[in-house]
């Protein structure tokens, strides 16, 4: 939870920019450029800091360009959902905990909650918008409806992608397997015997592109 | 009520509709709308369970980057429905009882205090945590043990005893079984992060984008807290990632958000946190249950007594039906119930998947396999000898009850033969091996709904109603429903829901949503043919409805003629037919007592070392009427053995009482089933139409998939060990002490 009593152990109470004013004021009063310095001293220390933490970012989201400017916090998956658009990738938790959000990154299936924007440069993403190619489903995307591998369907991109590299793995040769490698996934629904019935269905026919 | 269809031609398997639109990433949930000038809010807890929020400082985030307002009690706009009413218990507002930021008094840990509202999400988490709060702190009370020794429970008339026959008949029965039973609180947790986008359109309009079961109860509600015409609150809930129970209110959150977006006057984007998602949308209450069952030697059971005792928050009552099943379940002519419940430094509870029948279930059918092996005899063996033939508490017939017939398919597919009756005497591999079973009913219902049809001379058959599907598959039934009574193919027929513009349709729980609009979207079908009927008349005089089949897009007339639905349409020059049509319920079930049930059958291995319990095997048989979508209905039984396996193997909430505060409130800590907890589910049905409750012959089924699923399990586990636990969830600590 976000709410700080007065004795709140964490973070004392001090914004990371007030300690960054404080800095200012003292020993690091050499490293940081004048315009800051000036800003701090005169309060607009925070408008300052906004105009210093935007970062670079070059990406290539389903084969397609962008480049972008974004603050050092913004994880991958609230860029993709807040700014890209992108909104097939959902947050069930942004703690790690669910597999809602996963994603791929240079074809490894990565947690786009648990991974900074800004550091991404020069990766290739792919979401579930770009699995399919046109109107054709991916092979593991037809199998799903096949086999029912959901309900209300907000973890199904997230399964689905998981399931994706799960197979590219090789760790998709049992159920057993399937499950264990498939457990980073959580679905509220309880959809897995379904979701276990597609990957295997797909993995034995070696049907993954 | 007339049946429209033949009842026993089963329906033809299809497709989830929705399917492709929610594995392409299409599929569009409440906080994946973008509108310009989109504002985020983050909600700011209290740090206590009890007392008062002596000041608030809400300088430095007011000031960090980015940040429009920070919202507390202190200048909170009013929200005009809170004005009535002193008690936000009668519920006569929106807001979920609790009515938020209206004053400075802290009922329980988590609950808002501050909501911060900035131009990015980042930004107004940020800001939230600059927020500092004081408080004058009270002790909290959120330990239902120490209520029960302390406290006098709530009174009233919900809370009476309630005596069948003899009280104390059990008490002096030849063979008798007691236990007390616990089952912690456990928490929805629907994937889909609660979230309420509101926008207001002028003064006296506001539209709002929310998580909800029940988008005509979501309009009543805000409509309301701001007083506004019912009309002027738009709702659109396209998709409902999950719900379980939890998005059948309208939380105070969603009243926080349309309240920024009205102070701002730019459209505001809350969504509640993981954390949040256990102390702000309900959960399955705490629950401590003392059951006693007497029976003579040869197993008819002569009386029972069950109490049960469960936790509500200091501000709302919240009842639900614990001790309903016992009352229904089995023949017994003496009975005593009591149903008791303590308020609390705790949220208000909610319904949650098998609400009160699942908790009270647990001790019920628990209780049930103890005798069975006090009598020696084989637990579905003693339940058919306890058969209720006809409602216990009123003597009515069933509509229809195929229990028996459940207990019998469910026992084939599972392989119960295979059972060997003494406790530990399975093993493989070096497991112990352990054979349970249980049943559940709920009841099954009608209300009313309303759809809007249309059929227009493309040949396409469109129906919409106020609904919103949090993932059984309301439109899928729906369409299956529509096509089949149509003769039209299932990618004719467009079935639009989550959309308060269209006509009301009830709230999706209860397990009664195929029920009741079913019966509307069959009636309106009926309509509809008797529309293209009168169309034929002009060129054939003196049909009968009854005369005309209706078959592939087509009426087939008994002189061997036939026309498309659509030639008919353009023969009397008519761009498309409309209507609409309303059903409500039905009058006859007066006459009877309906309910759904189920039979669950679990195989479990237990490692004697470490005491780990897997299970291995699960079936789950059901009488949920004649099954609409076979496919739909299996994923929901197979979903109900999951969430179950949860609630029997390791969901427990946990508070610190000494503080009153969570310590799981996270997937990390509170552990729900992933891919390997759960094994293949199988999933057989009787599949036999109600004749009565409504004209598809279908019942309810969301509940019955998980009531009795736990007992089951801890069964399964006494089988394998000899051990008889009584207390949820069954980790390994519990299984080896
Ligand atoms: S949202 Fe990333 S793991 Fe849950
Ligand atoms: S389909 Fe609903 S959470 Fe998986």
């Amino acid at each position: 939870m976000n709410s700080h009593t007065e004795n709140d152990p964490c973070c004392g109470g001090q914004s990371r920019r007030s300690f960054l004013k404080r800095s200012t004021a003292t020993a690091a009063i050499l490293a940081a450029p004048p315009v800051l310095v000036r800003a701090a001293e005169k309060k607009l220390d925070e408008q300052g800091a906004e105009y210093f933490e935007k970062l670079p970012l070059k990406i290539e989201v389903n084969g397609k360009p962008f480049s972008l400017s974004v603050e050092p916090r913004v994880t991958l998956l609230d860029l993709l959902r807040e700014q890209l658009h992108l909104t097939g990738t959902k947050k069930g938790c942004d703690y790690g905990q669910c597999g809602a959000c996963t994603v791929h990154v240079d074809g490894q299936r990565v947690l786009s909650c648990l991974s900074l924007a800004g550091m991404q440069d020069g990766k290739k993403i792919t979401t579930i918008e770009g699995l399919a190619s046109g109107d054709d489903l991916h092979p593991l995307q037809e199998a799903f409806i096949r086999h029912d591998g959901f309900q209300c369907g907000y973890c199904t991109p997230g399964q689905i992608m998981s399931a994706v590299a799960c197979i590219k793995e090789g760790h998709a040769g049992s159920d057993a397997e399937i499950r264990e490698y498939m457990s980073g996934n959580i679905c509220r629904c309880g959809a897995y015997p379904n979701i276990v019935d597609a990957i295997r269905e797909v993995a034995q026919k070696g049907g993954v592109k | 009520m007339d049946n429209f269809f033949d009842l026993n031609i089963p329906f033809a398997e299809i497709d989830r509709v929705d399917g492709k639109a929610k594995v392409t990433g299409k599929a569009d949930y409440v906080a994946e709308h973008d509108l310009p000038n989109l504002t985020y809010g983050v909600l700011v807890g209290s740090t206590i369970a009890n007392g008062t929020v002596t000041a608030i400082d809400t300088k430095s985030a007011e000031r960090a980057p980015g940040v429009l307002a920070v919202i507390t009690h202190l200048n909170a706009p009013k929200v005009p429905g809170y004005e009535e009413g002193e008690n936000p218990a009668k519920g006569r507002t929106g807001g979920g009882g609790l009515k938020i930021f209206n004053d400075n008094r802290i009922r329980f840990n988590g609950q808002p205090i501050a909501l911060v509202v900035a131009d990015t999400f980042e930004r107004a988490t940020y800001a939230a945590s600059l927020i500092k709060a004081q408080y004058n702190k009270e002790a909290p009370h959120t330990s239902l043990a120490d209520a029960i020794k302390n406290d006098k429970p709530i009174e009233g008339d919900n809370y009476k005893e309630a005596v069948r026959g003899e009280k104390d008949a059990w008490k002096t029965a030849p063979v008798k079984v007691e236990g007390t039973y616990i089952m912690p609180i456990q928490v929805h947790n629907p994937m889909e992060l609660h979230a309420t986008i509101a926008r207001w359109d002028g003064d006296d309009k506001v539209t709002v984008w929310e998580k909800t079961q029940g988008v005509v109860s979501t309009q009543q509600s805000i409509a309301n807290a701001f007083k506004l015409e019912q009309k002027n609150v738009q709702v659109y809930a396209p998709y409902v990632g999950g719900g379980f129970g939890s998005a059948l209110r309208t939380w105070p959150h969603a009243i926080a958000a349309v309240m920024a977006a009205k102070k701002l006057g730019r459209p505001v984007k809350l969504v509640l946190t993981r954390p949040q998602m256990f102390m702000l949308v309900g959960y399955r209450p705490e629950a401590i249950q003392h059951i006693s069952i007497g029976a003579t030697p040869d197993g008819k059971i002569v009386g029972m007594r069950h109490d049960a005792y469960a936790v509500t928050s200091n501000y709302e009552n919240f009842n639900e039906g614990l001790v309903a099943q016992t009352k229904q379940l089995y023949a017994c002519a003496n009975l005593a119930t009591k149903y008791n419940i303590y308020p609390m430094n705790l949220s208000t509870p909610t319904w949650m998947r098998g609400p009160g029948e699942a908790t009270g279930s647990f001790p019920l059918e628990c209780a049930l396999d103890e005798l069975s092996y006090a009598l020696n005899l084989d637990p579905i063996e003693l339940r058919k000898r306890n058969y209720a033939e006809t409602d216990p508490e009123n003597g009515k017939p069933y509509s229809s009850k195929f229990l028996r017939e459940a207990y019998d398919l469910g026992a084939e597919k599972f392989g119960w033969k295979g059972r060997k009756p003494q406790p530990r005497s399975m093993e493989e591999d070096g497991w112990l091996v352990g054979y349970g079973m249980s049943s559940g009913m709920f009841g099954a219902f009608r209300g009313e709904g309303r759809v809007r049809l249309k059929f227009s001379g493309d040949g396409m058959l469109t129906i919409q109603s106020a609904v919103s599907d949090s993932g059984p598959g309301t439109a899928t039934a729906m369409t299956r429903i529509a096509s089949d009574a149509m003769g039209l193919p299932v990618n004719k027929v467009n079935f639009e829901l989550g959309n308060s513009a269209f006509p009301p349709g009830p709230t999706q729980g209860g397990s009664s949503t195929t029920s009741t609009l079913g019966t509307t979207v069959s009636m309106a079908c009926d309509s509809l043919k008797k529309k293209l009927v009168e169309l034929l008349k002009t060129q054939e005089s003196e049909i009968a409805l009854a005369d005309v089949q209706f078959a592939q897009g087509e009426m087939r007339l008994k002189n061997g003629k036939s026309i498309s639905y659509t030639d008919a349409l353009k023969a009397a020059n008519l761009p498309s037919i409309e209507l609409t049509e309303s059903s409500g319920r039905n009058p006859e079930m007066q006459k009877y007592s309906a309910y759904s049930y189920s039979v669950h059958f679990v195989r479990v291995k237990v490692h004697p070392l470490t005491g780990v319990v897997r299970i291995d095997k699960v079936v789950s048989a059901g009488d949920a009427g004649r099954i609409i979508s076979e496919k739909t209905a299996a994923s929901q039984m197979k979903g109900g053995a999951v969430g179950g396996i949860g609630g029997a193997l390791m969901e427990e909430g946990v508070i610190d009482h000494r503080y009153g505060r969570w310590v799981n409130n996270n997937f990390a800590d509170y552990h729900v089933p992933v891919h390997a907890d759960v094994p293949d589910v199988e999933v057989v049905f009787v599949n036999k139409p109600d004749p009565v409750l409504n004209p598809n012959g279908s019942k309810g089924m969301g509940e019955i998939a998980l009531i009795g699923f736990a007992a089951a399990v801890a069964n399964a586990v006494y089988h394998a060990t000899g051990k008889r636990i009584r207390e949820l969830p069954i980790t390994p600590d519990k299984v080896l002490l």
